[in-house]
């Protein structure tokens, strides 16, 4: 369910991230439109998905959410305060609100820390000066991401544990400063499947038990259902469908979406023959993004002379499902004039 | 720390790190005993050179010359006349003192010179002394009288008048058997200077001290100015360690800041970095610093200081930057930024340690180059006209031709000193190149 405005944790509006491509060093020469308009409301203690394909911009998105990348244009509230123009003490406040979780959970470590000082790290930044507090919240954040008993971990450095040893000390990290919400960018992609739904699921559990806010990204569909009670589906620099998570599984109303759905692979050895209707193409530039609605080059419903000229609106085809297409404009005016597309080519008979 | 630690462990196994530590260990002790033994201000004060020497000879090889030769070099007596049998008989108008200066000689050398010191004490009236040399085999050689000032020196070894009678120089002459001028050789036996004084006043009196001047002195020679060689080999030491030392630290930490933050923030900051970079790698050093010690000053600090603002900018700053440059792009930086570390904080806690273990063979590498650095300025009349060093040593030596002259010890100690110096550090250098960048290990 969309959250009602008091409960409301994160804004953003209208957010654009763009990052310029400089010859030489000087000469702007065009700008990679990684996140290009984005809008959504992230309730206190929801768990959300961001969900695209690669190069999509969902990594850009996340980082722009952490003040890691400025904004070009648009902003985030975080808590009812923008993070922009937040002055020193509220840009800590900030830092400590928000944890971060990322893909490489080796790279996320610095190889020459031991376990004990890479968690001791964000607590010296945030001015913990006690050592004996710092040790206590260390072995909390351990025992949190079930690392128990913690002196086995303390003193080894990243390369002496396991992937998912890695990540749940990554995730400890992430904890440290008790945050109130947590970004975490394809947390479980590099891992071995065997790990990632234990991974998942203390999350899930951590999220639960602490009421926290979590982004959950990630290109993996099939992870999603473990996780999160609304999709946000991304597409070139934009959110083309926002749904909660059942029923963006059962309907689809984005052609995208629908397509990333029939890619999931099917274990049901009676449809292994079965062609898919998956739409071919690639993922567009990012710097020469595709006039109008970014997915006209590959969607199988493009209505010439509408969806290549003017990008969709956001349209709410059911109660708390979103989707940028014209498929789905209520009326003609909606659509700028063009009728209503027949039944059979609608998006809501590509639904699986 | 401990991966540190484990390395230093690894040492072991390679021959060459135990050679080198041994040495820059060896090397380090004797530099602290050195400084113990003698202090700052007394190492200036005896390598200054003047009084403290005078009773050294010039220009006398090392000890240890003697246990290569058949026949022995002489090393220096004194007599003085405190140990003499001094009479003394009073005159109407004053005093008549008889000094016997007695020696013997056995070696199978010439000493180098003879020198007699006098101490008179007197008010106004200077005493009037005689000289007779009287030799193992009763011959007597007048010396000549003259007056004795407060603090005299009758430099026998320079009496051109003698030398003529003797037909050899003096010292050879007054030692040597008699009837041979040609192949002068030594007349073993116990010779006596005597000093036969009038002293003019009641109260007067004269101390004499004869030096029959060796051609051997302590385990390192003397240089033209009978300054004891050991003193300079001994501070060379210490003098070239720290300056190394120094140099190394200060050169390579300020580059690994240098380039880490201009890494870190990139822009123009980093271009400007690179390109001080590349117009300081074409400036030539050493007419630098030979400028600066021409024009500037000598001292051995503002020659430190040259050499690590010269080197600030040096091609290591290229070789950091490439090694940083992947580092700056890894998560682990991104999410130090994401918990709130400041730039500061990333650029010595999270870049620059992830480099340090690959430096620290390059750094101790560097060492030598910046001892031998030293050295050339010292050789080149550029080193801290002060201080006693090696490269100080090589430089009187080259302006003494000491060995067109055959004092080849004077060259060869400071060299070989030097030359230690820089093995040592740099088969610990190899060594631990090899410990911390495995792949070389194959090889």
């Amino acid at each position: 369910m969309p959250p009602t405005p008091s409960e409301s944790l994160l804004q953003a509006r209208d957010l654009h991230t763009w990052f310029e491509l400089r010859r030489w060093g000087f000469l702007r020469v065009g700008e990679v439109r990684a996140v290009d308009g984005v809008d959504f409301e992230l309730g206190r203690g929801e768990a959300v998905a961001f969900v695209g394909e690669s190069g999509c911009g969902k990594s850009s998105l996340a980082r722009t959410l952490l003040g890691l990348h400025v904004p070009t244009r648009g902003e985030v509230t975080f808590d009812g305060r923008h993070v922009e123009s937040l002055d020193r003490e509220g840009r800590r406040w900030f830092r400590k609100q928000v944890g971060f979780v990322q893909q490489d959970p080796y790279g996320a470590l610095p190889p020459f820390m031991t376990v004990r000082r890479l968690l001791a790290e964000p607590l010296i930044i945030n001015g913990v000066r006690s050592r004996a507090e710092r040790e206590e919240r260390i072995r909390a954040a351990l025992e949190e991401v079930r690392l128990t008993p913690p002196d086995e971990v303390l003193d080894k450095f990243p390369h002496m544990l396991s992937g998912g040893q890695q990540q749940r000390v990554v995730i400890a990290r992430a904890l440290i400063l008790k945050p109130s919400m947590v970004i975490a960018d394809e947390p479980v992609s590099m891992l071995d499947a065997s790990v990632r739904v234990e991974i998942l699921a203390l999350l899930r559990r951590i999220q639960e038990a602490r009421g926290l806010t979590v982004v959950y990204i990630t290109h993996d569909l099939s992870t999603v259902r473990y996780f999160a009670s609304r999709i946000f589906v991304m597409y070139a620099g934009k959110i083309v469908e926002k749904a909660p998570v059942d029923a963006l599984l059962a309907a689809p109303q984005h052609p995208y979406t629908q397509a990333l759905l029939a890619a999931i692979p099917d274990p049901d050895p009676e449809n292994a023959t079965r062609e898919k209707a998956i739409p071919g193409g690639e993922p567009p530039s990012l710097v020469h993004p595709p006039p109008g609605c970014r997915f006209h080059p590959r969607c199988p419903h493009a209505m010439a002379g509408l969806c290549e000229v003017r990008i969709p609106d956001e349209f709410e085809p059911r109660p708390g499902h979103r989707a940028a297409c014209w498929l789905h404009g209520r009326t003609e005016d909606d659509r700028g004039g063009w009728p209503r597309p027949s039944a059979d080519s609608g998006p809501e008979a590509g639904a699986i | 720390m401990r991966r540190l630690a484990g390395a230093f462990r690894q040492l072991r196994r390679y021959p060459s790190a135990v050679a080198g530590l041994t040495i820059v260990s060896g090397l380090l002790v004797l530099n602290i005993i050195t400084v113990i033994a003698i202090p700052y201000p007394r190492a200036l004060e005896l390598w200054r050179g003047g009084e403290p020497w005078e009773m050294h000879p010039a220009y006398a090889r090392p000890s240890w010359v003697n246990a290569f030769r058949r026949v022995n070099l002489p090393r220096t007596r004194i007599v003085s006349s405190r140990d003499a049998e001094v009479r003394s008989e009073t005159l109407p108008s004053g005093r008549r003192m008889v000094i016997p200066l007695a020696f013997d000689y056995t070696d199978g050398a010439f000493p180098s010179e003879i020198n007699l010191f006098l101490n008179a004490r007197f008010e106004t009236r200077e005493p009037f002394l005689q000289l007779t040399w009287h030799t193992p085999d009763g011959r007597t050689v007048p010396l000549g009288g003259r007056t004795a000032a407060r603090t005299d020196r009758v430099s026998i070894s320079q009496d051109r008048a003698l030398a003529g009678r003797l037909g050899l120089e003096p010292h050879e002459g007054l030692l040597a058997r008699p009837g041979a001028p040609d192949d002068p050789e030594v007349l073993p036996g116990r010779y006596e200077l005597r000093v036969e004084a009038l002293l003019f006043e009641a109260e007067a009196d004269l101390e004499a001290t004869l030096v029959i001047y060796g051609q051997v002195h302590g385990w390192a020679g003397t240089d033209h100015q009978r300054r004891d060689l050991g003193v300079a080999l001994l501070w060379g030491g210490p003098v070239a360690m720290a300056f190394g030392l120094l140099a190394a630290v200060g050169t390579t930490l300020t580059t690994l800041f240098i380039g880490a933050a201009g890494v870190w923030f990139g822009g123009w900051i980093d271009a400007l970095i690179q390109r001080v970079t590349e117009v300081n790698m074409i400036l030539p050093a050493l007419p630098i610093m030979i400028m600066i010690g021409t024009l500037y000053s000598q001292s051995i600090w503002v020659m430190l200081a040259v050499i690590v603002v010269l080197g600030i900018f040096s091609a290591g700053i290229k070789m950091y930057r490439a090694m940083l440059l992947p580092i700056r792009e890894a998560p682990y930086i991104e999410a130090a930024r994401a918990y709130g570390a400041g730039n500061l904080r990333i650029i010595l806690r999270y870049m620059i340690p992830r480099i340090l273990p690959v430096l620290i063979p390059g750094f101790v590498s560097l060492i030598p180059s910046f001892v031998f650095l030293e050295a050339s300025l010292a050789v080149l009349g550029l080193g801290d006209p002060v201080l006693p060093t090696w490269g100080k040593i090589l430089h009187d030596a080259q302006s003494q031709s000491a060995l067109y002259h055959g004092h080849y010890y004077w060259v060869v100690q400071p060299a070989a000193l030097l030359m230690l110096t820089g093995l040592g550090f740099a088969m610990l250098g190899f060594a631990l190149d090899r410990v911390f960048n495995p792949r070389l290990r194959d090889l």
